[in-house]
């Protein structure tokens, strides 16, 4: 499927400028003459953990999926690496949900800004070793723009490129640092985190591409600048990759806190949103309608905003068929190293294609609902966790479509696929290099 | 200090000596795995936990001492 | 009092033969998550534990013995250097790179809870070394089991051996990789899933 990404949102244009937004993101890609004709030099700080007090004011959350406080992370590699005296750090560019295109656009947009907040980490946790990971080989403004800083001497560690498997789960901190490291891209066992032992033993800092990026405007503007979009609780923008029911992905940057209704819309010819990606929690509508996009809105129907992927389910399409697809896409990307995933996730697939086909038998359900119980925190990633969120969230929301299954109907006028799914599932060990 | 158990999932293969040695704590689901009780041993089983790490045959099974961390995304 | 000694190191040299036989066997069984009948799986590791520290014991005494036997001179080190005795040289080296492979195995064991993972295994993988090159040794340096029904007993022992070592093999050659394993867990599910349905149908049928 071609992705054509576009930022802007039809008629959003205004409202986005007068919210400062996009932040982030520039109509063409920036070389570094742009780059430091718009925001002026890597802004190096002279020492270490001098960035670490305004990432804290600023309120920054990781923006991979996780939203993890950046501060906290700093702050324990930092400290690690002063008892250990080395550190690594790591620019997550895996983009591993399939259905999220940010991390790529903004590589492709504005490569200095990730580069920047590279070196502002390294910097802050005293790293002298950086990589990228990228999901797919470098595109030309990457490389570009490593050669361009190189020649004019802007990056004080150098970075090394590695290019990830195209696994679900290969942007898994453990993961990257086990890729990193010469291994699969497979999650390993916590403790020790990797942010204490991580790659060759070193405290290791993993941070998602656009959250460098935030971090590299943090550093110039400040954290009051940071806080004058989004909410008092989770501050800043966030890039989003948004699907309506034209199926085209667009990548659009948003204050946190904007209504969702705004980003995918929820008129007729919707039927549910989905809000977190394939680890993320589908939303009945109109119920939902006044969901916004932060946390604190969000959990209240179970939802978290993940690493941005919204998707507005086209009322034409069945549900229960799209989310029997990615529980298939998710069980077959398990890692196969935990009993309780290795075992539960196809049985859990198995059950909703079952649901999703043409009557299905009352135990299946009930399977369904035993199977999600005993996956639940039992594996050493949360891959179980999330897929459970996921399929728990479609039973809830496609109740009545799994009724009318049952008895041989189907609500769905458009059998075409929506939800967008990767070919090629791993059969073998190189798929996980 | 309490001590909580943990298994650790890559490493174990559902030998089930752990829930043979520790019934009290750890049952085994139905595919022969452990379900491990999250909360702290009681003074009570701590022998007995003891053990049951130290039977293991694939050292999957561990006592920590400090509150566990969260796994990460 | 010399022969006592010299009675004893070949008596409780051939009993350990027998327990390590037992004792692989045993590591073997427990890998493959077998039950001995009528006991907990508890049991076989427990049983593993205890054959391996009592066949120690009975090597240490073996060892003593025929170090204090004064018939022939046997340096106590070259119980553990191997080729340090003048005496059947070759053979005792033989012993001792089993014994030497055999305290790692034990000390590892023992800090079994603080050592990495992945290092205990290596180590405790030396095990298929260890138990045939202890049989070497037995056979080479003990005249009672060269002939007769002692020859039959180390002869059983090596078969034992062989047959549980190879069934170790199979199974590894028949695991599924790991990169497979979600497949065959669909597989699994699916045809135990036909089968179901198949016996429901059948049993439609016969109630019809």
């Amino acid at each position: 499927m071609s992705t054509a990404v576009n930022q802007s949102a039809p008629g959003g244009a205004a409202r986005q400028a007068a919210a400062g937004l996009p932040r982030l993101l520039p109509q063409t890609p920036e070389d570094l003459r742009a780059h430091l004709g718009r925001y002026g030099p890597t802004p190096y700080r002279g020492r270490t953990g001098a960035l670490i007090a305004d990432v804290e004011a600023s309120g920054l959350t990781g923006r991979g999926g996780a939203a993890f406080p950046v501060h906290r992370k700093l702050a324990a590699v930092a400290r690690a690496g002063v008892r250990q005296g080395r550190t690594v750090v790591v620019a997550n560019g895996a983009e591993s949900e399939p259905a999220s295109r940010k991390d790529e656009l903004l590589l492709q947009l504005a490569p200095n800004l990730v580069l920047d907040g590279l070196q502002l980490t390294a910097e802050a946790v005293g790293a002298a070793e950086a990589h990228l990971y990228l999901h797919a080989a470098p595109g030309p403004q990457i490389l570009r723009a490593l050669a361009e800083r190189a020649a004019r001497g802007l990056d004080r560690v150098a970075v090394t490129i590695t290019q990830a498997p195209p696994r679900f789960l290969a942007g898994q901190e453990t993961a990257v640092v086990n890729r990193l490291g010469g291994g699969p891209a497979l999650p390993t066992f916590q403790p020790p985190r990797v942010s204490e032992r991580g790659l060759g033993g070193a405290p290791t800092l993993v941070q998602n591409v656009e959250t460098l990026a935030h971090l590299a405007l943090i550093a110039r503007y400040g954290p009051r600048w940071f806080r004058a979009v989004g909410t008092a609780a989770e501050p800043g923008s966030m890039l989003t990759t948004i699907y309506r029911p034209d199926a085209k992905a667009h990548v659009r940057e948003a204050a946190i806190g904007t209504p969702l209704r705004t980003l995918l819309g929820d008129g007729a010819e919707i039927q549910a949103w989905l809000v977190g990606g394939y680890h993320g929690t589908w939303l009945p509508l109109p119920d939902a309608a006044g969901i916004t996009l932060d946390n604190a809105s969000l959990r209240r129907f179970g939802a978290a905003a993940g690493a941005g992927v919204l998707a507005a389910l086209p009322a034409d399409r069945c549900g229960l068929t799209e989310a029997a697809r990615v529980a298939g896409y998710l069980a077959a990307e398990s890692a196969g190293q935990c009993g309780p995933c290795l075992n539960g996730l196809p049985r859990i697939a198995a059950a909703l294609a079952e649901l999703a086909g043409s009557g299905h038998r009352r135990q299946t359900l009930a399977d369904l609902k035993r199977w999600s119980g005993l996956v639940e925190g039992r594996g050493a990633c949360n891959h179980p966790d999330g897929t459970v969120r996921f399929v728990r969230s479609a039973l809830t929301v496609f109740e009545p479509e799994i009724r009318r299954h049952a008895r041989g109907q189907c609500s769905a006028t458009n059998r075409r696929p929506f939800l967008p799914l990767p070919d090629g599932l791993p059969t073998s060990e190189e798929d996980w290099i | 200090m309490a001590e909580t158990l943990r298994v650790n999932p890559i490493a174990c293969t559902g030998h089930g000596v752990c829930a043979e040695l520790l019934p009290e704590l750890v049952t085994l689901d139905e595919w022969g795995y452990p379900i491990v009780d999250p909360g702290p041993v009681p003074p009570a089983l701590d022998r007995d936990a003891r053990r049951a790490v130290a039977a293991c045959p694939a050292l999957a099974l561990k006592l920590t001492k400090s509150e566990e961390p969260a796994r990460s995304a | 009092m010399n022969t006592a000694f010299w009675y004893a190191s070949r008596a409780t040299g051939i009993v350990a033969l027998l327990l390590l036989t037992a004792v692989l066997v045993l590591g073997i069984l427990v890998n493959r998550q077998g039950r001995l009948p009528g006991l907990p799986r508890f049991a076989v590791t427990d049983l593993h534990r205890n054959l391996s520290l009592l066949s120690v014991t009975f090597i240490v005494i073996h060892v003593f013995t025929a170090v204090l036997d004064t018939y022939v001179h046997i340096p106590l080190i070259s119980a553990v250097i191997p080729l340090a005795s003048g005496y059947e040289r070759l053979w005792l080296a033989l012993g001792a790179v089993s014994l030497d492979i055999m305290l790692a195995m034990i000390v590892t064991s023992l800090l079994r809870g603080r050592l990495n993972r992945i290092l205990w295994r290596a180590v405790h993988l030396l095990a298929y070394a260890s138990w045939p090159v202890a049989f070497a040794h037995s056979i080479g340096s003990s005249k009672d089991l060269q002939q007769g029904w002692m020859l039959g007993l180390a002869v059983a022992c090596a078969m034992i051996v062989a047959a549980a070592a190879i069934w170790r093999l199979a199974h590894a050659a028949r695991q599924v990789p790991r990169a497979r394993r979600v497949a065959a867990v669909f597989a699994q599910h699916s045809s135990a899933e036909h089968r179901a349905s198949a016996a429901r149908q059948a049993r439609r049928t016969v109630a019809r």
